[in-house]
Formats: structure tokens, sequence, C-alpha cells
């Protein structure tokens, strides 16, 4: 556990989540206080303002201490919550994007590219959702098509060529369910891509960064080392596609969530990830440079377990560690 | 029977109607024709409807005594996994699910793997049953997958899989995505061991299935009109909310685009197997396979062997043999019935 004392948060958040309401008020209250600051003389409105504010932070702390698997859910998709290219820019010098599966094009919903992290030279390979309408669009929110897939297949065996580790960073709601997609062969696509991530001699260390979905995510995912951030979620289909399997009933996502143990604390139990990164008090987006910085570290640390490891041991215990999930429950 | 169904309760009831093989009607109506079909005819011609060729879904069993060598295949236990990590309910206990499950199908789950021969070659095959709740794969059907593929690479056999499933298990939550790579392991070890891996797709193979080991073997034969997706047309409907254009994600779609090498009537599927195994196996790789070498695969050469040598292999009894009395599919299919209480891990 780490210490409270972090800096207060920097970021001013614009969105509240339905469950952050109790929160929303009190911040909203400090705002207007702070603006009276200037102007008034009455003697106490600062520390009425460091009383409220302190009001405010163990709400926020109690809340996000003990969220449900729905209310994580949402966290997880929270619009303003770092995505891939933020922690590219905070993770990644010189990165150097590269495009296009050499087959049939380019897929902006899995960015890839080279570039250094913290002194090595690395390939880094994510979903990208995209931050407003345009970007959005352009990124297909984060669902991969087929060539998205394919681009991940040839960025991994390049990786595998010159000896460079693998970062993934996993985002999506699941790959994309549309006709050019399956004709294109979306399934054989993910399969092939799962296939390399289990063939390759260098470490290929994952991160769960928001959504993980489904075949989607495990195209990219699986990895030597898997890391989740806190209030990630990790799936077999997302909770409003179980429910709609299971229930005949979309509406019922929140039971779904609830039943299908997705949250990052659950699939630690279950030895399905190996590290929780933990979020800063209220999630990711209230001060994304300090999640940079702990996602760097866990990563940092993951890839130099495996410094001094030969391709087959590698590849070895990549195949060991997905052959025990669930043998020892 | 009808008469007991309605007056005895419904747990009694299982008991009374596991041993029925035929369904309640003995007439089948035939989904493309309308036509009705007299059940025993529609087995005998391995369910595909007289006729209008339509090819009817098939249980596990009935595969794997149409593929081997007068029926005749031994079953291979699989490990137990845990039942309901979750402890999952939707309206049902998942518990509950499952044993309805192996009363309807007795099967002990959605895999069923047989070893025999075909044509005299030795064969591994996996069989998946859509009427195990919708071939759906768990932990279960992915360590049976995975038990087949390394029994197939001990063995130094071909693995034939007939894949049939609706996708993952959700009541299995992640454990159920996780068999998606588990199984791609156990692919990969057999493809390095430079033995065939032959995929037969039927309907419907979709989802998590066909996004791994369903999509990742040497060739690919569908049966026709079988869907075979990633996402299903309901779900893509929702998406784009347009008509889908005709004969979308079917058999023959896929080998339109490139997805698939043949379409093969269900007669003429044992045939076409055999002879892919056969021509495979006879190649150069024959005498690396001798060798302890294996794999054309050039990156993966020094792990194989070494691999391959090492790989653990889970204590497996192999249950009674069941023995075909030669005198074809259909008297071997009769003679399958007591192959519903063979020694398969209870689990």
């Amino acid at each position: 556990m780490e210490s409270m004392t972090e800096r207060p948060a920097p970021n001013i958040v614009r969105t509240y989540l339905k469950f952050e309401t109790p929160i929303a008020e009190l911040e909203r209250k400090v705002q207007e206080l702070r603006a009276l600051e200037g102007s008034e003389t009455a003697v106490n409105i600062a520390d009425e303002i460091k009383k409220l504010e302190q009001k405010a932070h163990a709400a926020l702390a109690e809340t996000y201490a003990k969220l449900t698997p729905w209310q994580k859910t949402e966290v997880a998709r929270h619009p303003e919550r770092p995505h891939c290219l933020d922690y590219v820019s905070g993770l990644i010098e010189e990165f150097t994007p590269l495009a296009g599966d050499r087959y049939f094009g380019e897929d902006e919903a899995i960015v890839g590219g080279l570039g250094t992290f913290r002194g090595r030279s690395v390939i880094l390979i994510g979903h990208e959702k995209g931050s407003d309408t345009e970007s959005r669009l352009r990124h297909n929110f984060g669902m991969a098509k087929p060539e998205g897939y394919r681009k991940a297949v040839r960025l991994m065996e390049m990786a595998e060529r010159f000896q460079l580790p693998v970062i993934t960073l996993c985002d999506t709601a699941g790959a994309y369910p549309g006709v050019d997609a399956e004709q294109r062969g979306q399934a054989e696509a993910i399969a092939r891509s799962t296939d390399t991530c289990l063939a390759i001699g260098v470490p290929l260390i994952a991160v769960i960064i928001g959504e993980g979905g489904s075949g989607g995510a495990v195209a990219i995912a699986t990895a030597n080392r898997i890391l989740m951030l806190e209030h990630s979620i990790y799936t077999v289909a997302s909770p409003e596609a179980a429910a709609s399997i299971l229930w005949r009933d979309s509406s019922k996502a929140i039971d779904a969530a609830t039943s299908m143990k997705i949250t990052a604390q659950d699939l630690e139990a279950l030895g399905v990830i190996d590290t929780v990164v933990k979020e800063p008090v209220g999630g990711a987006h209230r001060d994304p440079a300090l999640m940079m910085k702990r996602v760097g570290d866990a990563v940092a640390k993951a890839i130099a377990e495996f410094d001094g490891k030969s391709p087959a041991e590698i590849r070895r215990q990549r195949q060991d560690r997905f052959l025990e999930i669930g043998r020892s429950l | 029977m009808n008469w007991i169904n309605n007056v005895v309760r419904p747990k009694i009831r299982s008991f009374l109607t596991t041993k029925r093989e035929v369904p309640d009607n003995l007439w089948v109506k035939c989904p493309e024709s309308g036509q009705m079909v007299f059940y025993k005819d529609l087995e005998s011609n391995q369910f595909v409807v007289p006729g209008s060729g339509y090819h009817m879904r098939m249980g596990a069993k009935s595969r794997l005594v149409a593929l081997f060598d007068g029926g005749a295949y031994e079953t291979i236990s699989v490990p137990p996994v845990p039942q309901d990590p979750l402890k999952f309910r939707d309206g049902r206990r998942y518990t509950e699910r499952l044993k309805d499950a192996k009363t309807k199908t007795s099967l002990e789950d959605a895999v069923l793997i047989g070893e025999g021969r075909l044509d005299g070659q030795n064969i591994v095959s996996a069989a998946q049953d859509f009427d195990f709740m919708g071939g759906s794969l768990g932990m279960a059907a992915g360590e049976a997958v995975i038990t087949g593929l390394t029994r197939a690479l001990e063995k130094g056999t071909p693995f034939i899989l007939f894949a049939a499933s609706g996708g993952a298990r959700m009541q299995e939550g992640i454990l159920s995505l996780m068999q998606m790579p588990r199984t791609t392991i156990a692919v990969q070890r057999l493809r390095e061991a430079g033995l065939p891996y032959i995929v037969v797709l039927t309907d419907p193979t979709t989802g998590g299935v066909t996004a791994s080991y369903a999509m990742l073997g040497d060739v690919h034969i569908a049966e026709p009109g079988a869907l075979i997706c990633f996402a299903g047309p309901r779900v893509i409907q929702q998406t784009i909310r347009e008509q889908l254009p005709d004969g979308f994600q079917r058999s023959e779609y896929l080998l339109d685009h490139g997805m698939i090498d043949m379409v093969v009537h269900r007669h003429k599927l044992r045939e076409t197997l055999s002879r892919v195994c056969r021509i495979l196996m006879n190649g150069g790789g024959k005498a690396k396979r001798a060798n302890g070498h294996a794999s054309a695969n050039g990156r993966m050469i020094e792990t194989t062997a070494r691999e391959a040598a090492v790989l653990e292999v889970r204590p497996m009894d192999v249950a009674s043999p069941v023995v075909g009395d030669g005198a074809g599919r259909d008297a071997t299919a009769k003679t399958s019935k007591p192959l519903a209480k063979d020694k398969s891990s209870p689990a």
C-alpha cells in the first residue's frame, strides 16, 4: 500500500460518473468558494475550502476503495481515462509509428511502432479508442479489424527478428463485428495473432489499461507478464454481450458484470493476470502523470525479469504460464 | 413415454429418458425443404437429409463412429478440471446446467476425444458436440482439445478436429477465454512436430473457437452450408443495422474469401480426410519425425525437439475400447451405445 500523501488531483475532471454524484457536489462547492476567495474578505473561507477539499478527497478515496464490478466497468470506459497514445507519449521516446498489414490496409484501431522505453529499444502495440469524435471514428473506437491484428503479427515478427521486447496496451470493447471484418477473416486474424504472441522468443509484456474485451484483447495480450490497472476490466465478452447471450437481454449487463469476475482483483486471484497496478485515488484520469509513472515502473520491472533469458526459455515460460491457468484452482 | 414424463417428477424423469438416442419425434423435418424424414433413415445417412442434401447437426459420438474404420475407436479420457470455479448462476446454477447437458448427451463435456484408425492410418480425433451447452468452449473442452493434440503428438499421428460451437462458455468467464491461448499452444506443438492438423468446420463454428484452434489447421474443410464466423449474424445486424449479404458467413462464402480449402459433402468427408492425412504423412517430414527433429518452421527448429521431448503429459487412462462389428456405419452406430457409459473421467 502506498501512503496517501499524493499530490492533490491536478486534473480537473469534466465528466462525473453516476456514482460520483456526491463527490461532484463537494468538488463543485470547492470551486465556487475558490472563485469567491479573491474578491471576498471573509476570514474563514480558506479554512472552509481546506475542510471541503479534505472531505471531497475522503469521499473519493472511500468510493474508489470499494467499487463494484459494474462501477469499475464505467471507470474503465471513462472518456477521460488515459488511452494508448497517452501512454505512448508519456513513456516512449522517439516513437516511430509503423502502419499497415502489407495485405490489405492500415487499421488505426491498433497502433504500433518502434521506440525507446527507458533506454531500451522496444516495439509497442496497442488498441487506441480515440479521445474526441473525430479521432474516435478514425480509430474505430478501438475495435480492430483483421488488418489491425495482421499488423500486430507483422510487428511482433519484426520484434523477434531484431530481438526487441514487445509492450502491448489493451483497451478494446472487442474486435469489430462487421461485414467487412468477417469477410476478411476476423477469426483467423485473431487466432494467428494469439499464435504469434505465443511463438516469439522475446519478452512480451501486456498491460490492460482499460477494457480487455474478449478475443480482441487476447490476440495481443497473450504475454509473458500481464499487468492490469486497478480499475480495468478483462472479460470473455463485454457485460452487455454476455447479458444478451445469457439472458437475451442486454440491460442485465450489471448482473453479468457482477457474476463474470472481470475485475483486476478477481483475475489476480484466479491466476489469470500477474500484477495489479495501483491507480491514483479516483482513477487513472485524475492523475495521468502518476499513472504513467506507475505503469512505466511496472513494465520496466517485468521486462527486466527476462534479461539474460534465451528465446527458448522466454517462449517456454509464456506457454507454461498459460497451460497452468485453471489447473490449480 | 409421454404420459410417464407428465407424471414423474423432473429429477426422476431424467433417469427415464437418458437412454433414448432417438428424439421424441421419430420424424424430423428438414429445415431447408420442409420434407419429413424418418429418424432412422437420417441416422443411417450420416444425418444428411436424403433428397435435399441438407446437413443436419451431428453428435460427437456419431462423428467419431463415422470417421474411424468399422466405427471403432478408443475414448481418451480428459484430466478433470474444476467445475464451476466462478460459482456462476444465470437464473439457474451453472452446475445444474452442466448436469443436464451431461444427461442429455451422455458426454462429460462438449469435446469428445477418440483414437483409432482411418483406412488403417492411426488417427487421433476430437469431435465437438453442439448439444452440450452449444458446444461451448470452457475449461473442460479446452483441456480435451489439448489432451487430444498432445495424444496425437505422443503417438505421432495426425489430429482431426470436428468443430461445432457457439463460442466461449460465458459461465466460466475469463477462464473460458483463456482456452484460446491454451489450445493454441497445443496446436503449435503438433505443428512443430510436423504432424498434420486437419480442421473440419461444421455448423455452427463461431466466436472464440473460430478465433483460436479452429482457424489454425493445416487444412480447413467445411461441410456445406455451415455457419462459420467470429461475430454471429445477430450481433453484426445489431451493429450495422443493414441487411446482410446472401449466404454471408456460410461455408461457400468462406471458400470464396480464402478462409477454407474446400467444402466437402459429409459422404465424401472420410475419403477426403484419409487422403489428406496420407499424403501429408508421406512427405519428407516422415524422416524428420523419425529422427526426432520435426518442424519445417525455421525459427522453431531448435526448441522443437526439446520441447516435444519434455512435454508434460497428464496421466490419462484409456477407456474401454469400442469395438465395431465391422458391418459398416449403420450397424456400428448402434454398437456405440454402450460407449455412453465408458470410463471417461468422472470429474
